[in-house]
């Protein structure tokens, strides 16, 4: 699959707390614009990836967009895990002859939509009837219980966690698409209020409508089309041992994510290393997972990622891996992760609003502390 | 006003005993009755053997807290009137292996850190069901 296929086309609607439009109308723009943005049309398209959480299907987005015939559709599970999946599915049925344009997008009207959790009903069964009586439902706070082991066994700090909301900010003021664009600081994280102790308000991506899209094709019919192609030089899925989803406390490896597993796929097959990366985009629901990523990726040893991010490393253009350079999901927008691969992949063209001088490897993540996937995207 | 409903526990065939033991006023876990592997939460097979022969055993319901948070507001309605409260993982004394997820009670949210024992308490939320639940102990 390696140097086989390439994302040619990137779109997607505005980011807003209320976009008013209901979550196909936005897909079908999002997929509308990827397509134009790649010079194809839906007649070029026999080929979706979704997530299986996407309230539109497969069948809708075809008939909306007069899609002639679909040879190959997928929807892949475990919530923002899913993301960078997508991208690898299409680019394995390309790879595969199975299938020769794929558009992978995300839909969300999260902050319109409500609170996930919220809904928590009155009968809770399956591998929540553990932990949802106990009020453990919000994702904050099946993070911080990983974050608060975190910080006892290495010493890793909230300042540390801020780190990455400072960075994040700082490229999104850049970013004319990112809903937070005013500059804060470390004081403005420490100041800000606690959700789920040990983390704080700013520890916590934002709440977003919008959608965003990608179209998949061969690394050859990419060159022909109207952008430079981001061609997908490895990607990798992963589950753990014994795995519970976003309560995944009963392992023998408490602070063991799948992330391990991706990174011991995914540089394999890329056959780079992780020093050799030039641009991250890391997934960032929640701060401490930037810090988990960068340990389990391989960008330092576990325990090292607090003092790291304190040198700098995340921010553009002076730090030496610089993350999350459309504001991530802390600052641009929290589309399940989605957008990150729209701008690892602007890297590569050479588009981002903070981009990194001659990008040539771009690693994109999604979910973490769930079943997940990742993307190493690099140039024709 | 009545404080709304919390959330409450749908048992299937493999968790059933645990919730039956909790209004027993006990704490169980599976034991593997082939290779005798103790595990939580349960599973119908034993990931080391196998087997999906299984039985229950008591646990002393003494433990330490190996992490926490306190979760402040938003919470679900049910949470409200007691937040900030605290949601404590607990590594069972039987097995270090044995984490179990609750709630710290006869204790303000700050008492809690990681190491301080505990033990389990059972809390009736419904006529129907138990919680197993955590309060400091000496140590």
């Amino acid at each position: 699959m390696k140097r086989r296929a390439a994302i040619a086309g990137l779109g997607q609607t505005a980011f807003s707390k209320d976009i008013g439009l209901p979550e196909r109308t936005i897909a079908l723009q999002a997929i509308a614009a990827a397509l134009d943005d790649a010079g194809l049309t839906p007649a070029d398209v026999d080929g979706l990836v979704r997530f299986d959480l996407e309230s539109t299907t497969e069948v809708e987005i075809a008939r909306n967009l007069g899609i002639p015939s679909l040879r190959f559709f997928a929807a892949l599970p475990y919530g923002g895990g899913a993301g960078c999946a997508t991208v690898a599915l299409a680019a394995m049925a390309i790879a595969t002859g199975q299938a020769s344009v794929v558009v992978c997008w995300r839909a969300r009207n999260r902050s319109s939509g409500g609170r996930p959790w919220a809904g928590t009903g009155a009968g809770v069964p399956g591998d929540k009837q553990f932990t949802a009586p106990y009020g453990l439902v919000r994702p904050v706070d099946q993070i911080a219980m990983l974050a608060r082991r975190h910080m006892h066994e290495y010493g890793t700090t909230s300042a540390h966690f801020g780190m990455a909301a400072v960075a994040c900010r700082k490229h999104a003021a850049r970013n004319p698409a990112a809903m937070m664009r005013e500059p804060i600081t470390l004081a403005d994280h420490q100041a800000s209020r606690l959700v789920s102790d040990p983390l704080r308000k700013l520890d916590c991506c934002l709440e977003t409508d919008g959608a965003l899209a990608v179209v998949v094709t061969s690394v050859e019919r990419a060159r022909d089309l109207r952008q430079r192609p981001a061609v997908v030089l490895a990607a990798a899925q992963a589950s753990g041992e014994r795995h519970f989803v976003m309560t995944d406390y009963y392992g023998r490896h408490f602070l063991e994510t799948p992330t391990t597993f991706v990174a011991r796929d995914l540089f394999a097959r890329a056959g780079v290393a992780p020093g050799d990366i030039d641009v991250a985009q890391i997934y960032d629901a929640f701060t401490p997972l930037v810090l988990f990523t960068l340990e389990e990726l391989g960008f330092c040893a576990a325990g090292e990622s607090g003092p790291l991010v304190s040198t700098g490393i995340l921010e553009w253009p002076d730090g030496d891996l610089p993350t999350n350079t459309s504001g991530g999901g802390l600052s641009e927008a929290y589309v399940h992760g989605f957008n990150l691969i729209l701008e690892g992949a602007r890297q590569i063209r050479g588009t981002s609003t903070c981009q990194v001088e001659g990008a040539a490897l771009s690693l994109v993540t999604s979910g973490a502390g769930v079943p997940t996937s990742a993307l190493i995207l690099c140039r024709d | 006003m009545a404080i709304p409903q919390r959330p409450l526990p749908q048992p299937d065939d493999a968790t059933r005993p645990y919730w039956e033991a909790a209004r027993r006023r006990e704490l169980v876990v599976q034991r593997c009755g082939s290779c005798e592997t103790l595990r939580f939460p349960p599973q119908p097979m034993c990931d080391a053997c196998r087997s999906m022969t299984v039985e229950c055993v008591r646990m002393s319901g003494r433990g330490t807290v190996f992490s926490f948070v306190v979760a402040h507001p938003p919470v679900l309605p049910a949470f409200q009137e007691r937040a900030p409260f605290a949601i404590v993982l607990v590594e069972l004394e039987d097995d270090p292996r044995l984490r179990i997820i609750g709630n710290l009670l006869d204790a303000p949210a700050e008492a809690a850190c990681i190491g301080l024992p505990v033990e389990v308490v059972f809390e009736d939320v419904t006529e129907t069901v138990t919680l197993p639940q955590w309060r400091p102990r000496g140590r």
